[in-house]
């Protein structure tokens, strides 16, 4: 059997005390929310810690304002993709957060969890013995990188779904340190790295999501992957966009899984700001976003495959916004 | 992998609530509640496939959901409600969906049907009358490498319809 290793599982009562353990440990604890993606990781040697700090405490609703939705981080994926307000004012992020993995993991994983999930690659998400037997890579245990071996850094993947979706909606994540709380944008959560690619101090605890869900904002999210059942995104488009009549006044595309962070689409925001969302600016926003996406051969299906359906996900995305602007989705 | 094995191992009293049997156990913290109903409780319909959170064999209901029990830890599990195969029957007498999968021959080796049958189960318990696509949608994370899918979905359609 694959088991877990040996550990000990402290109990904090509130955010700042496990903060406080968190940093009190260092490197050996790590925080555990629904434990999804941090068991599997943990049976494969992914990580090697001696101590689990339970985030058993954190509060789990969904609250409903009028211009804003805020999500507390023990929340489910099934309770964020199944909450009715939340799939029509943000209905981008409940898309995304239904197309997690699977029902029964979206039954444990919590959305915290899904913010913090660890870059995917294909070297590294094996078992033990196996990155043994092909080699150890710089992500852990090792001192190259198999995909790119002339590169000094680690490329793997951003692969959380909900991120980029809360990167478009404005997301402000709260956060719950040793000292204090603060308030940070979620695009500023993360950093261009596959090993780093957290940029809040790792004592920090995510307490609380809150996103924009104003009447005029709509939203998508539109995921690749080769089992729709079950598997991480290969690609994926988020978009948030505002419209005034038929003109774009405000938009955001963020990409899943082409790079070690969601990865936000500029050119193409701002080649759509100020037009009529018409499917000819569609064809060509899609393809200026799917610029910047430069996938590595170290996730599912071929990278060139991978590239080319960039341009397709955001299309896709782009047009069901379309569709709920004259009332078909949404 | 380093200095694993000379780790202390944290023993603690647990008290959980399996098929509406209260059970207190003395167990390695870091033992998953496969593990434990398995080995600690001899509870054997459980059953370990990919123990990775990938193929749904070890379906299990917390609070009348399905979630995986190779990911789940018990000391989390503590005050929550635990269904297991074995308490999907009452006494002798089978619960529908048991008896549609028998009529039917929804199982073949039988590997993935314990996990079927509860994500069946959570399934006809929120929704009595799910359509196809429906019962789809919430077998989406459990895999059967022998049946083909047809006469699980055939059997849960039939009990559903009985159940009316
Ligand atoms: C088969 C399979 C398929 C999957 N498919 C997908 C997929 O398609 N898309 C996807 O996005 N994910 C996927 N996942 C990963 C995982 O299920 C989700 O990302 C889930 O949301 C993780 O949440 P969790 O609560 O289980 O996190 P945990 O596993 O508990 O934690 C994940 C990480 O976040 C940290 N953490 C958790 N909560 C907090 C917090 N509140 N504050 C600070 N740090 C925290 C933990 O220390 C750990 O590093 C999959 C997993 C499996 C096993
Ligand atoms: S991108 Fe390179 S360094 Fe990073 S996990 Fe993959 S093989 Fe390892
Ligand atoms: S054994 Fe738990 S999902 Fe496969
Ligand atoms: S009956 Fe054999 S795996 Fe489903």
């Amino acid at each position: 059997m694959l088991r877990l290793p040996r550990f000990r599982y402290l109990r904090p009562k509130d955010a700042r005390e496990a903060a406080r353990m968190a940093a009190d440990l260092g490197p050996r604890a790590m925080f555990v929310a629904g434990g999804t993606d941090l068991f599997p990781k943990l049976k494969r040697r992914q990580f090697e810690i001696d101590t689990l700090i339970g985030l058993d405490f954190l509060p789990r609703s969904v609250r409903n304002g009028t211009d804003e939705c805020v999500i507390d981080a023990g929340a489910t994926l099934a309770a964020a993709a199944h909450d009715q307000h939340l799939n029509i004012r943000c209905a981008g992020y409940a898309q995304a957060a239904g197309l997690v993995s699977s029902p029964p993991l979206r039954n444990a994983g919590t959305i915290g969890g899904n913010l913090c999930v660890d870059t995917r690659c294909n070297y590294y998400d094996m078992t033990y013995e196996w990155r043994k037997a092909a080699g150890f890579c710089i992500k852990k245990d090792g001192d190259i990188c198999l995909v790119a071996p002339s590169s000094p850094r680690c490329w793997a993947l951003s692969s959380s779904d909900t991120a980029p979706m809360a990167i478009a909606l404005d997301g402000m994540v709260s956060l719950s340190g040793p000292d204090g709380e603060r308030e940070l944008p979620v695009a500023a959560l993360y950093r261009d790295d596959g090993i780093q690619y957290m940029a809040k101090q790792p004592s920090e605890v995510v307490t609380a999501l809150r996103l924009r869900a104003t009447p005029q904002t709509r939203s998508a999210y539109v995921k690749l992957r080769r089992r729709g059942s079950i598997d991480f995104p290969i690609a994926g488009a988020a978009i948030a966009l505002v419209l005034h009549g038929d003109v774009v006044s405000d938009c955001h595309i963020v990409l899943s899984a082409v790079a070690s962070h969601p990865l936000e689409a500029r050119a193409a925001e701002e080649f759509l700001k100020g037009r009529p969302l018409e499917p000819e600016a569609i064809r060509q926003a899609a393809e200026l976003a799917a610029k910047p996406a430069k996938p590595l051969d170290n996730a599912d299906l071929s990278h060139f495959w991978r590239k080319r359906m960039v341009r397709v996900v955001v299309e896709q995305a782009l047009r069901q916004v379309s569709d709920q602007q004259a009332g078909l989705g949404g | 992998m380093r200095g694993e094995i000379a780790r202390d191992v944290e023993r603690i009293v647990l008290v959980l609530d399996v098929n509406a049997e209260r059970r207190e156990l003395l167990v390695p913290v870091h033992k998953t509640l496969l593990e434990v109903v398995r080995e600690d409780m001899q509870l054997t319909g459980t059953k370990h496939g990919c123990e990775l959170g990938e193929c749904g064999t070890c379906t299990v209901l917390v609070d009348g959901k399905p979630q995986l029990s190779c990911l789940l830890l018990p000391i989390q599990l503590q005050g929550r409600s635990i269904t297991t195969i074995e308490g999907m029957a009452t006494g002798s007498e089978l619960h529908p969906l048991q008896t549609a999968f028998g009529e039917l021959g929804a199982a073949q080796c039988g590997y993935c049907t314990p996990g079927i049958l509860l994500a069946a189960k959570a399934l006809l318990d929120d929704n009595p009358k799910p359509s196809r696509d429906e019962i789809r949608e919430a077998l989406a994370g459990n895999l059967c490498r022998c049946t083909g899918y047809v006469k699980i979905l055939d059997a849960i359609q039939l009990a559903a319809e009985r159940s009316a």
